[in-house]
């Protein structure tokens, strides 16, 4: 019998292929749940979770809110603004504030890299990673591996290849991570501004070419461009980004018939990837958000369901 | 199979068999015949298998119905594990599997299919799960095997065999399926 022997969900790099498939196994028993007229199993009754988000989020704060409610546990929200928060001390405080209200468990987005590691050291409650900085989100890592598992069937040697922000990206480290332990050949492409300084530690190829990149994929993601590394000077406007790196059906012209195109969201429309392309039968984009619920339904029975020795 | 799932048995004799394949068999042909008269036909019947021997035992009992009358029965496959009363409890964490219940029942007389009766723990989670999907007319409950011990108000409406046993014996029913045979034995605990 499997079982996923850890307390908290802090991102992929840490993770085995065994349990990202069990993982992946259970969101799609979860899925089914989802499809049904009355979707609400009995199986976290009484378990409560609290949901922190000090960063904006719509998609992933509403995702993780439905799976609670599915699964029946009992869930808050908490959201923070930037704005007053004081690193280093108000974690300190939140820990805290977690122990004393007796929560099983805490879904935390934050803006500092770690930050959910040094909740999890602190906490006895369980601690699945929203969102960390710069450094993963791995719940949208396994919802993408979901999502082009249930299209292709499988993962292993499929060519995936991830575009934009890879620097900056959480999500890319996620999938970096999880995609190659799951086999799948992983490519980046973008302006070289863009790639982390530490991608020899994934031994991924750099494309600057989008088209070089794509010819023979299996799978393409764009990752949202942010309007402040404009600021920071990571690439000139949102203009001349979209003309070397955007995703639009005539840079896709010459690939397979059965590319996957995944983003994210939310889609800057024109500027990483055109609205053809989003809204078009390629798009699996919809299926991403899908899969979110079933991923984080799985996690939360797998962490929550049974008790800890 | 009751808390044993798969993986070897240790320090369990047989005792006896009490079904072999052919005494299976008769009892899901007999059962069928059962639910024909009782529902005066097949038009509303639904037939729902519990995972996991529940199901090959429900394709079963569908195909001993259709020897009776040609109709096309609707078949559900259902998972009770995120219905389970000991789900916080327990260290070991059961491995959820899907359902698939590709039918609407309302209207209809579901027949749940279990291998074994015992507690009466699983057929309760099974009801619960049954009504989320909607109102059935009836839901009538057929097993292989009643071996009795019920710690719920519970009882199938077509039972294969009673087999008396001590909670301390285990009543194993296997499927070709899934296992190698078509065979429901005893066991019991070896005297250490």
């Amino acid at each position: 019998m499997q079982t996923l022997r850890r307390k908290d969900i802090l991102g992929l790099e840490e993770m085995s292929a065994e349990e990202i498939n069990l993982i992946l196994e259970t969101a799609r028993s979860m899925r089914e749940i989802m499809q049904r007229k009355i979707k609400k199993v009995p199986a976290l009754r009484g378990r409560s979770v609290l949901n922190l988000f000090y960063e904006p989020s719509t998609r992933t704060k509403a995702s993780f809110e439905l799976a609670q409610k599915y699964m029946s546990s009992d869930a808050v929200s908490v959201a923070g603004t930037s704005s007053s928060l004081v690193k280093g001390e108000t974690l300190k405080d939140t820990v805290r504030n977690v122990e004393v209200m007796g929560v099983e468990c805490v879904i935390m987005r934050h803006p500092v890299s770690g930050s959910s590691h040094y909740l999890a050291r602190n906490v006895e409650a369980s601690v699945i990673n929203a969102g960390d900085g710069m450094h993963e989100h791995p719940t949208q890592g396994l919802l993408d591996m979901f999502t082009i598992w249930e299209h292709k069937g499988r993962l292993e040697e499929l060519k995936v290849v991830i575009v934009g922000d890879i620097r900056h990206s959480r999500v890319a480290r996620s999938n970096l991570w999880g995609l190659q332990k799951m086999g799948a050949e992983v490519v980046v492409a973008g302006p070289p501004t863009m790639m982390p300084p530490d991608l020899d530690v994934f031994g991924v190829k750099h494309f600057t070419s989008i088209e070089e990149a794509v010819a023979d994929a299996d799978v393409v993601m764009a990752l949202r461009l942010q309007q402040e590394r404009q600021e920071s000077g990571f690439f000139p406007s949102m203009r001349e980004y979209a003309e070397t790196y955007g995703l639009n059906s005539k840079r896709l012209e010459h690939t397979r018939e059965d590319l996957l195109i995944m983003h994210p969201g939310p889609i800057n429309r024109g500027v990483e990837l055109s609205s053809d392309l989003a809204d078009g039968p390629r798009s699996v984009i919809m299926d991403q958000v899908a899969a979110g619920v079933a991923v984080r339904m799985a996690l939360l029975y797998l962490l929550l369901g049974g008790t800890k020795e | 199979m009751l808390g044993w799932e798969g993986g070897e048995i240790m320090g369990l004799n047989h005792k006896a068999t009490v079904m072999d394949e052919k005494g299976m068999h008769q009892a899901l042909r007999r059962i069928a015949h059962e639910i024909v008269e009782r529902n005066k036909g097949l038009e509303k019947i639904a037939l729902i298998g519990i995972r996991k021997r529940g199901v090959p035992l429900a394709r079963h009992l569908k195909a001993y119905l259709n020897e009776i009358e040609t109709f096309d029965i609707p078949f559900g496959i259902l998972d009770i594990t995120l219905y389970r009363d000991d789900l916080i409890e327990r260290t070991d964490q059961p491995e959820v599997h899907t359902t698939d219940v590709p039918f609407d029942l309302t209207e209809k007389h579901v027949v749940l299919v279990d291998d074994v009766l015992f507690t009466g723990r699983t057929v309760r989670a099974a009801m619960d799960a049954m009504v989320d999907f909607g109102r059935p007319a009836s839901i009538q409950l057929a097993v292989l095997v009643d071996r009795g011990h019920r710690e719920l108000p519970i009882r199938a409406d077509y039972v294969g065999k009673n087999v008396p046993s001590s909670r301390s014996e285990l009543v194993e029913v296997r499927v070709k399926e899934i296992d190698d045979a078509d065979r429901v034995d005893i066991l019991e605990r070896s005297e250490e």
